[in-house]
């Protein structure tokens, strides 16, 4: 019996302990073995599975591709810094300001979604993408002629999330442990990571997710069955940019600054990349993809120069360059090798266990 | 027989730019009946289909269903009323199972929304065991239990064509309306279809079946409009159907001396 068997064959209650267990002694880990750096890195992958996790609703369940999908992360990002900063001199509390992120964040989903549900496709993806470019460039523009979002400069000293009157970017001690901040704030990602995870899981195994999958199968016959595909449509774009929105106000106050150029293209295809590449559709897949695109890269940008230095005995490419080379040749490989992503939706065997 | 008209179409009119491929089609289907749609090649079947189901809209006339005129151009709503329909080249949800497709079928009779599904409300976690037990008896119904948790896509032809019909059943229809069922099938599929379309009256549905297949049609339809160049020009019990000399002549032509 290897380790995987023995693994998949325990009780569900030893598999879930350790896994909490798992998770909660990462942090420590990481911190005890490389350094802060990679805490941080650690933070923002959580994000980014929040991220990628809304827009697997989008692409992957209901079939509809998007390429502006940061411009919910934007918006999200946004509202948090506006009603969390001295810009206007709010300063409202974190559990107030996240769930307006994301409700904002789903109406420029709606906003989005309804004129262009007709499209499908490329039409739908160019649409999208120009969307996304759109809320960029009203961010960098809204400085005039009435000062909103302080232009290209972006937003400043936004207050870091405080949750029961401790900050969370201050350490924490308990029981003598003294608990550094950014475990604290892994900690609080991980929690609404895994809430985020769970609705999706949720929504995606009922009646809603079924029509979901029906409209990316079979729109026509979607129809026929009686769906309101327009509706449906909808609400997988609002789910989506909600998740998108929450997750662009945890950016926001983790940053503790927001400028447009967080929110480039370049980002929304980024997000995109982690979806297909891990398994579009199949949340834990869609995990895995936003955890290796944000510690792979990190990985390249760390580790490029020390190898060149130890072979070559010089620096000869500079590791910036390097890494998106790198990164690049990690993706073809793998659409080559694994063209349904690193953990596709495992759908024969699932069925044949559901019997 | 005397029972109340379900469906009544009137004087239904389509154009495809010149070509008109609907003419004045007016028909009356009676409830718990099996009412046949034939014609040649090209005569406006199928169009005559997608306008009542909502897929095209129509250019003239209007359909009564069930008392009340039936909503235009959006086939979901058509759905709703209670018209559900297969296709003549299957169009299942491939990648997802029989079971889970039939379940699909169900969506327009449930309603639990996203609250409920994301906070597995008592509700919602009924309603999602009925929906199964549902697709579970369909499957039965038609005949495939034994496939319920296969890809739709892995189902033999035969089998996806009672998939097709268990998911239309789902939707709770008053009128079930078969799009060339037996199109494709080999001699013992199609005696098994038939056999399906014949308890499908028995247990009360009523039944619109386009076909091609004449001696299915003949065999089982109480009543049969003839369908050519767009215009009825029969519609009568089989026998006379079959006697006809306007539909002799356009499914043989005529001879010229």
């Amino acid at each position: 019996m290897n380790a995987g068997m023995f693994l998949t064959h325990m009780p569900r209650k030893v598999q879930l302990a350790l896994a909490v267990v798992a998770l909660a002694g990462l942090p420590f880990m990481v911190s005890a073995g490389l350094g802060n750096t990679w805490l941080r890195v650690l933070d923002f992958a959580l994000l980014y599975v929040m991220l990628a996790l809304g827009l697997n609703i989008v692409v992957g369940f209901a079939g509809l591709l998007d390429l502006g999908y940061i411009a919910f992360y934007a918006v999200g990002a946004y509202v948090y810094a506006l009603l969390a900063s001295p810009q206007f001199g709010l300063h409202w509390p974190v559990w107030a300001i996240l769930p307006v992120g994301a409700l904002a964040a789903c109406g420029f989903g709606v906003v989005l979604g309804a004129p262009t549900l007709r499209l499908r496709g490329d039409y739908l993806a160019i649409v999208t993408l120009g969307f996304g470019e759109i809320v960029r460039i009203f961010m960098n523009n809204l400085n005039a002629p009435v000062n909103i979002t302080n232009g290209p400069k972006g937003i400043a000293s936004i207050d870091p999330i405080q949750i029961g009157g401790h900050v969370l970017s201050q350490p924490l001690e308990i029981f003598g442990v003294t608990v550094p901040a950014l475990v604290l704030t892994y900690y609080f990602f991980l929690a609404l990571a895994l809430l985020v995870m769970l609705a999706g899981l949720r929504l995606q195994d009922s009646r809603i997710g079924r029509a979901w999958a029906a409209i990316r199968e079979d729109e026509m016959a979607a129809k026929a069955c009686g769906i309101n595909t327009r509706n449906v449509k909808l609400l997988a774009f609002a789910m989506g940019a909600s998740f998108g929105g929450l997750a662009g106000g945890l950016f926001a106050s983790f940053q503790e600054f927001v400028s447009p150029e967080s929110f480039s293209l370049m980002e929304s295809i980024m997000v995109l990349c982690m979806v297909v590449l891990g398994g579009m559709g199949h949340i834990p897949g869609v995990i895995l993809g936003a955890l290796v695109l944000t510690v792979l890269p990190e990985a390249f940008r760390h580790g490029a120069g020390p190898v060149q230095q130890a072979v070559f005995g010089q620096v000869l490419v500079d590791p910036e360059n390097l890494r998106m080379l790198l990164f690049g040749i990690a993706l073809v490989a793998v659409m080559l090798y694994r063209p349904s992503g690193l953990w596709p939706d495992p759908r024969h065997r699932q069925e044949f266990n559901a019997r | 027989m005397t029972a109340l008209p379900l469906l009544e179409a009137r004087n239904i009119g389509k154009r495809f730019g010149g070509v008109r491929a609907l003419q004045d089609v007016s028909l009356t289907i009676r409830r718990g009946e099996i009412y046949g749609l034939i014609g040649p090649n090209g005569a406006g079947k199928t169009t005559f289909f997608n306008v009542l189901t909502g897929l095209y809209p129509r250019d003239e006339g209007e359909v009564i269903f069930a008392g009340a005129p039936l909503p235009l151009g959006e086939p979901y709503r058509v759905a709703q009323a209670g018209i559900a329909r297969t296709f003549q080249n299957i169009r299942l949800f491939a990648n997802m199972s029989a079971r889970e497709n039939v379940m699909v079928g169900c969506h327009a009779r449930s309603k639990v929304g996203v609250a409920g599904a994301v906070l597995r409300s008592r509700a919602q976690r009924e309603e999602e065991a009925a929906i199964r037990r549902r697709a579970d008896e369909l499957l039965a119904y038609v005949g495939i239990s034994a496939r319920a948790g296969d890809l739709a896509k892995n189902l033999s032809y035969g089998d996806q064509r009672r998939l097709e019909i268990a998911r239309a059943l789902a939707t709770e229809p008053q009128l079930l309306a078969l799009d060339e069922p037996a199109a494709g099938m080999n001699a013992t599929e199609t005696g098994a279809l038939r056999a399906l379309i014949a308890r499908l009256r028995d247990d009360g549905f009523t039944v619109l079946l386009i076909e091609h297949d004449i001696k299915l049609v003949m065999g089982l339809c109480d009543r049969i409009a003839v369908l050519d160049y767009g215009r009825k020009i029969a519609d009568d019990v089989p026998a006379e159907v079959q006697r006809n000399p306007h539909v002799i002549e356009a499914y043989l032509g005529v001879v010229h001396e």
